[in-house]
């Protein structure tokens, strides 16, 4: 049991008795959300910021939700609503939030490390809720909490994470997760969303579904980040989903005991077909329930131990 | 800590492996006297040192009602009162597979200290139903209480001072069932 941050930032700097940590508190919380009564007072008094400078909704929602439950004081801040519009400086915005004696900010925002340079000058705790294409930790603490919950371990697993991975901070954090914890990770996609540097990480990295999906005891769905991509990366939807999409051919050449995972939100008939999204194998419900669940965990932990200066980041 | 404990001064036994073992026996007959309808007892020990004691209460009460008494465990890491001033607990599981309204709980745990452990207990278990009444079971009170609170069924006394530590070993995790009292 280690944890003495202040923030989440990123899982690359965590370690794997880190990420072990967030995933065992995160399994009590779980518990607490069957219960009749959901609530628990453990951020009692204290103020949520939900600093959210790019569109989501589930993220938002769930964060939104986690420090509900636990009691804290939640409060919403949308980039088209605000005054970023108006030409405020991110860090303006930040400070101003401070200002209102908030006790934790989760932000999410366009700009690869928005999250480590608030956290250089705020006194309040950090929370990465997704940085431009670098990382989504609490996703990967999510993915991994449900492949360990469902397979019950994780070290040793194949997983292979199949779609746009050149523009997906899901894919990042989860290959530092993953491989961390022990797992062996395969990327699979178009080869303009691929790149073979990703081999550096520790990855196999293949074009071939058949190849990468045939071992595979968890298979990850990535949508394509349209909105990310400055170019056509390749010709069309159509065809993207005939050569990568998860249909029903190609999952019947994977182990029968192969878990279907998916970020969300998904696009059905393009990297899954409806029926294979609706079936038995597909735990992507699960995931936004696991999602909660381990939002309270890391809120519980930053929240924990810190006069504002007390701990180093 | 373990290495230096040579250059500690040796610490006190206060319950022994056979005086432990009475003193549980002793506290699961006063409960059985309490609380003569047996059906109506469920015992919940507070992680961790309470829940091999609890269940081995529930082992001594079964013996005396002739049937199963239900067990379980309560974490109260969410409800403690000093949470932001120390680094996050450990959460350990919290069980309890059983209705616990219109019961009488036996809350079960190895220390009596300032007692903010056992309001934190009292308010976990407000979710999870309303028994009838609750009872506080201890092993060790130790006194320097900081709340209004008072344990029902007591294995042994200590006056202690604050600076002194008491240390509950037990076969299930330590190996021992023995009880020190320790000088800092």
């Amino acid at each position: 049991m280690t944890w003495n941050r202040k923030h989440l930032l990123d899982i690359e700097s965590l370690t794997a008795d880190e990420i072990t940590t967030v995933l065992d508190t995160a399994r009590a919380f779980k518990a607490v959300g069957e219960r009749a009564i959901k609530k628990v007072p453990a951020l009692r008094g204290k103020t949520v910021v939900n600093l959210f400078i790019e569109p989501s909704t589930r993220t938002r929602i769930s964060f939104e939700l986690a420090a509900l439950r636990l009691t804290a004081d939640v409060i919403n801040f949308t980039a088209d609503a605000s005054s970023l519009k108006k030409g405020e400086t991110l860090k303006d915005t930040a400070r101003n939030l401070e200002a209102l004696n908030a006790d934790i900010i989760i932000i999410r925002h366009s700009a690869t490390g928005a999250p480590h340079f608030l956290s250089r000058f705020l006194h309040a705790s950090v929370i990465n809720a997704g940085d431009g294409a670098h990382e989504h930790p609490t996703q990967a603490l999510l993915d991994t909490f449900t492949v360990r919950e469902r397979k019950r371990k994780i070290a040793g697993l194949n997983v292979t994470i199949l779609g746009d991975i050149l523009y997906s901070r899901v894919a990042r954090s989860n290959i530092w997760a993953l491989s961390k914890l022990g797992a062996k990770v395969t990327l699979c996609g178009p080869s303009t969303l691929v790149p073979r540097v990703f081999e550096q990480m520790g990855c196999r990295v293949t074009y071939d579904v058949d190849a990468a999906i045939g071992d595979a005891d968890i298979i990850n769905l990535l949508r394509i980040q349209h909105e990310r991509q400055r170019k056509t990366m390749f010709p069309s939807i159509n065809e993207y989903a005939g050569l990568f999409g998860l249909n029903r051919d190609r999952l019947s050449r994977t182990k029968p005991d192969v878990l279907i995972m998916h970020p969300g939100p998904i696009n059905r008939g393009v990297e899954i077909d409806s029926e294979i999204a609706d079936c038995g194998r597909s735990v992507i419900l699960e995931q936004v329930t696991n999602g909660l669940a381990v939002r309270m965990a890391v809120l519980f932990l930053v929240n924990g131990g810190k006069g504002p200066q007390e701990i180093a980041p | 800590m373990e290495p230096f404990r040579y250059l500690m001064p040796d610490p006190t036994v206060i319950l022994n492996t056979s005086s432990l073992q009475r003193a549980l026996a002793r506290i699961a007959h006063e409960i059985a006297e309490r609380n003569d309808l047996g059906t109506e007892v469920v015992l919940v020990g507070v992680q961790r040192g309470g829940v091999h004691l609890a269940q081995r209460l529930a082992n001594f009460l079964s013996d005396i009602w002739g049937q199963a008494v239900p067990v379980g465990s309560l974490d109260v890491g969410m409800h403690r009162d000093d949470l932001g001033q120390q680094a996050a607990p450990k959460i350990r599981p919290t069980v309890i597979p059983f209705d616990i309204t219109g019961k009488t709980v036996v809350l079960v745990d190895d220390v009596l200290f300032s007692g903010r452990t056992t309001r934190a207990a009292l308010d976990a278990l407000n979710d999870f139903g309303r028994p009838r009444r609750i009872q506080l079971a201890v092993l060790v009170d130790r006194g320097h209480r900081e709340l209004p609170i008072k344990a029902d069924f007591v294995g042994k006394n200590v006056p202690t001072s604050l600076s002194e530590r008491i240390d509950v070993r037990l076969q299930e995790t330590d190996g021992e069932d023995v009880v020190y009292l320790e000088k800092q």
